[in-house]
């Protein structure tokens, strides 16, 4: 079957359709920044893109999204200049260990595309899918605010 | 130190390795060229063998890189390479550590690149991840490194331009002589210096304190480039050639053994390349029995893994219960327990003349669950093995698995990975062991992948425990008088459960006249473990929060009590800096109630709460703001943490310590382990809801810099949040919470 990744259209050949998108990413196409948190959809470490939309691969068949467009965090910095929400996360030194946090800026650029302003009640709504498990939510708040270009807080 | 902490390092599995190589930390490990040769080619690293390659070039007469000790590299161009000698779980030792270095080099910060040290004990030391003790270990051991290199650079400047080297300056690597108007750069020097001797790095003067460019400031991590573009930094991330995707099935009660199970039906389906019993070593910080699947991905391994039917054999599992355990302890907390932890002045009689609170307290087991569920990629050939590890103990883990696989230490190469996530549960090298028996049982190399679920079900939890207190406040508001009776577990009838013990010592203890401690033990067999902040993490919720009830007792103000419960300035164990001293203990609790508004009149179903806790030498109190609606459902607004840990290294650093230790602390507030029956209940995040981002406070941090040498703070933060929480519930609602999690007092969050 076919699938669109980062751009690039992908031949995965003869492969179990009912393997979650998660796992073709990371074990067949190398793209491992998608991560594996729970596999139940509780965690969002596993979050990408479906035609712009934040989705939780770890549950999603891969037959599921043949022929659609698919963005992970490695397609985020296209030519090799980091987006606004990528260059926050770096100023604004969100990271604690750091495995959650692909997840959290594939949600959080979702986010931004369909409402550039967005509240810190917006935040909490787009944002309560994904766990950061050391506790970085002050910052990643303060750096979603940043890329945004949002004055208060 | 505390007790709980020192036992951290006499429980441990590599005890003697540890031990020796923290006696050694102090000694600053420089080489000569030759043996650094034989280490890089004893560690086998890529990191150190670029090295080599370098020193083989040098004898070529190529142009010289300059490597006065294993953690600092210059090259001819004036980069400058940093070597990070520990692991990186999220607590930034990997931007810190450097950092250390480069003040003492005085390098320019920007045109210096972090790499990971290879784990080799013998040349680096210490090079593990616990007890907050990076920072206050290695200091002196790192300072040094950048020093020696320094004072290298300013003996080859001083003799290239014929002038005393105390004529000598530096900054933003360079070297300047200002009398004659000179300076080159380290790269320019770096040819000459590595001719030069090796300076006695305890002679070296460090600097002033107050001469510090870099430490201090705010500074991002070194790999959040990395980071925020998904490269692959973690354990989970390695791919080795040739490797199968492993997953291990154990008993869900720990000790029950493999009778039998469906390997031929396994090994049929897809994917699939191999399925076996495993015997293992019944050490469960080691190997335990059961059944090894491998496959070419992880979806196969994991589908696979569903179809496992497995008989085990549960003659000598664990049949542990909480809930038996719950009542056990209920039935003791009236009396006294067999065993005496302190007893000083005259208890009874303190009390009898005293206003006594009374309160009996309970915490549940709760699980470390990291976000990067365990794995390790090992491939074993030849009598060798060769390791790729997300663990907060690769030092440990050289010997640990020469010793589980019978292999002589070394056959045994480990390369650090970065790690997702460790709050103490990679202090355990388990995953690791399994990682390398499955490749030396399959005969191929392996990336052992656990489930979110194995995770949950095989952690080293953080152990419950029980306080049954009682305290007494004198007519002057002092208190006189208290009592605890510590229920705990025991695993081997005799000590106390790992990181469930408690020192007869443990705070207030020192700072009470009439004192009555007893201990009781409950039996269990679910293997326990070091959690983020060990000990202090439950101990302070039961012990700040029943401080509490004494002040409320005695009708008094909660920070005066507290200052004046520490009394005269002092050290609580003399001459010992990583003891609790009162005067940095009163500091910190004044300017916590000052941050945080103490005093304030708060509106109706609102409060305040103030709580103090010492441990892993630092002083920390908290003020949390909360307020608690007519269902009960509480919202933690803002906790403002007052801490003293030295001097700060890394600014960014340790304010993102201090705020994950808050959410850290309020997540777990909601959250338990439950066991019945052997098993453990909970199995992933919907069962084990830790806090998301709609319900984190705000957290305000305020160090008190002193002059004390710097200690860690990946800890120290933790242990306040929970009892200055409760105390503020309290205070808007009037309800004590003795028991957690929150829901068996009817609060949701
Ligand atoms: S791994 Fe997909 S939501 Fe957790
Ligand atoms: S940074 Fe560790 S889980 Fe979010």
């Amino acid at each position: 079957m076919r699938l669109n990744v980062n751009g690039k259209d992908l031949d995965l050949g003869n492969i179990d359709e009912t393997t979650p998108l998660l796992w073709v990413l990371r074990d067949q196409l190398n793209l491992v920044g998608t991560k594996y948190g729970c596999g139940v959809a509780q965690c969002g470490a596993c979050t990408v893109h479906l035609n712009g939309a934040p989705t939780r691969s770890c549950v999603l068949p891969v037959s599921a999204v043949a022929g659609q467009k698919v963005t992970t965090i490695e397609g985020l910095a296209a030519g090799g200049k980091l987006t606004a929400v990528q260059a926050a996360w770096v100023e604004h030194d969100v990271a604690q260990c750091g495995y959650c946090q692909a997840g959290q800026i594939m949600s959080a650029t979702a986010l931004l595309n369909r409402n550039p302003k967005p509240t810190d009640a917006d935040i909490d709504a787009a944002m309560s899918g994904n766990i950061c498990r050391c506790g970085t939510y002050q910052r990643i708040r303060k750096a979603i605010h940043a890329a945004a270009g949002n004055t208060h807080e | 130190m505390s007790a709980v902490e020192q036992s951290v390092l006499a429980d441990s599995p590599s005890r003697e390795l540890m031990q020796a190589a923290e006696q050694r930390a102090g000694a600053l490990p420089s080489l000569d060229r030759r043996s650094f040769l034989k280490i890089s080619g004893m560690a086998g690293g890529g990191l150190l063998l670029a090295f080599h390659v370098g020193s083989e070039a040098l004898a070529n007469g190529a142009p010289k890189g300059f490597v006065p000790n294993a953690f600092v590299r210059i090259a001819p161009d004036g980069t400058i390479v940093i070597y990070s000698k520990g692991p990186e779980i999220g607590q930034g030792i990997k931007t810190a550590f450097p950092m250390i270095v480069a003040e003492e080099l005085d390098a320019d910060w920007a045109r210096v690149k972090v790499e990971q040290a290879a784990v080799n004990p013998t040349v680096f030391g210490r090079q593990s991840a616990g007890g907050s003790r990076s920072i206050p270990m290695a200091w002196d051991q790192l300072r040094r490194a950048g020093a020696t290199a320094r004072a290298m650079l300013v003996a080859a400047a001083a003799k290239e331009w014929g002038v005393p080297e105390s004529e000598i300056t530096t900054s933003s690597s360079v070297a300047s002589h200002a009398a004659s108007n000179r300076s080159l750069g380290y790269g320019d020097l770096a040819g000459k210096a590595a001719d030069l001797p090796v300076p006695d790095a305890k002679a070296l003067k460090l600097k002033d304190r107050k001469d510090f460019k870099l430490l201090g400031k705010r500074i991002t991590g070194v790999e959040n480039v990395e980071v925020v573009t998904g490269k692959p930094l973690f354990g989970i991330d390695q791919v080795v050639p040739g490797m199968q995707i492993a997953v291990f099935e154990k008993c869900p009660a720990v000790g029950g053994k493999v009778q039998s199970a469906n390997l031929d039906e396994i090994k049929k389906l897809p994917g699939v390349t191999n399925a076996f019993i495993v015997e293992g070593n019944g050490k469960p910080t080691e190997v335990m029995p059961g059944v090894a699947i491998l496959a070419s991905s992880t979806w196969a391994a994991f589908s696979a893994k569903r179809q496992l039917k497995i008989t085990w054999d549960e003659s000598s599992a664990s049949k542990d219960s909480w809930s038996k355990s719950v009542e056990d302890a209920k039935k003791l907390a009236s009396s006294q327990g067999p065993e005496s932890l302190k007893a000083v002045g005259d208890f009874d009689k303190a009390l009898a003349n005293a206003s006594v609170a009374e309160g009996f307290y309970t915490y549940p087991f709760v699980s470390h669950a990291p976000l990067e569920p365990q794995n390790c990629t090992a491939s074993f050939k030849d009598g060798a093995v060769e390791i790729w590890a997300p663990s907060q103990t690769a030092d440990a883990a050289l010997r640990l698995v020469a010793g589980t696989l019978g292999i002589p230490v070394e056959k045994v190469t480990i390369h650090q990975t970065r790690v997702g996530g460790g709050f103490g549960r990679r202090l355990m090298n388990d995953y690791v062991c399994e990682a390398a028996w499955i490749s030396r049982q399959a005969g191929v190399p392996v990336k052992l992948q656990w489930t979110r679920e194995d995770d949950m079900h095989h952690d080293f939890y953080r152990v419950g425990g029980f306080h049954s207190f009682k305290g007494g406040v004198d007519s002057d508001g002092k208190l006189v008088a208290w009592q605890d009776h510590f229920i705990t577990f025991t695993q081997d009838g005799e000590k106390p459960a790992l990181a469930g013990q408690m020192s007869g010592d443990e705070f207030p203890s020192l700072l009470v006249p009439n004192v009555r401690i007893t201990q009781s033990k409950l039996p269990l067999a679910t293997p326990t473990g070091w959690w983020r902040a060990p000990g202090s993490c439950a101990l302070a919720f039961a012990i700040q929060s029943f401080l509490h009830e004494c002040s409320v007792s005695a009708k008094r103000d909660h920070l005066q009590f507290l200052i004046d419960l520490m009394g005269e300035p002092r050290w609580l164990a003399p001459k010992n800096e990583f003891a609790l001293n009162t005067e940095r203990a009163v500091a910190v609790i004044k300017l916590a109630a000052q941050k945080g508004g103490w005093g304030r009149k708060m509106p109706k179903g609102s409060g305040l709460g103030l709580a103090f806790h010492f441990s892993h030498a630092g002083h920390f109190a908290e003020v949390a703001e909360v307020s608690v609606d007519a269902n009960r459902k509480l919202t933690v607004h803002r906790v403002t943490v007052a801490g003293d840990v030295g001097p700060i290294v890394n600014m960014s650093g340790a304010e993102n310590q201090v705020e994950g230790s808050v959410i850290d602390g309020f997540s777990t507030m909601g959250l338990e382990i439950s066991i019945e029956n052997g098993r453990i209940q909970q199995n992933n995040f919907d069962s084990y809801p830790l806090l998301r981002i709609a319900k984190a406070p705000k957290v305000e941090t305020h160090f008190i810099q002193s002059d004390y040498s710097p200690t860690g703070v990946g800890e120290p933060a933790l242990p306040p949040v929970a009892p200055a929480i409760c105390n503020a519930i309290f205070a808007a609602t009037g309800h004590r919470v003795r028991t957690l999690p929150l829901s068996k007092e009817g609060f949701s969050v």
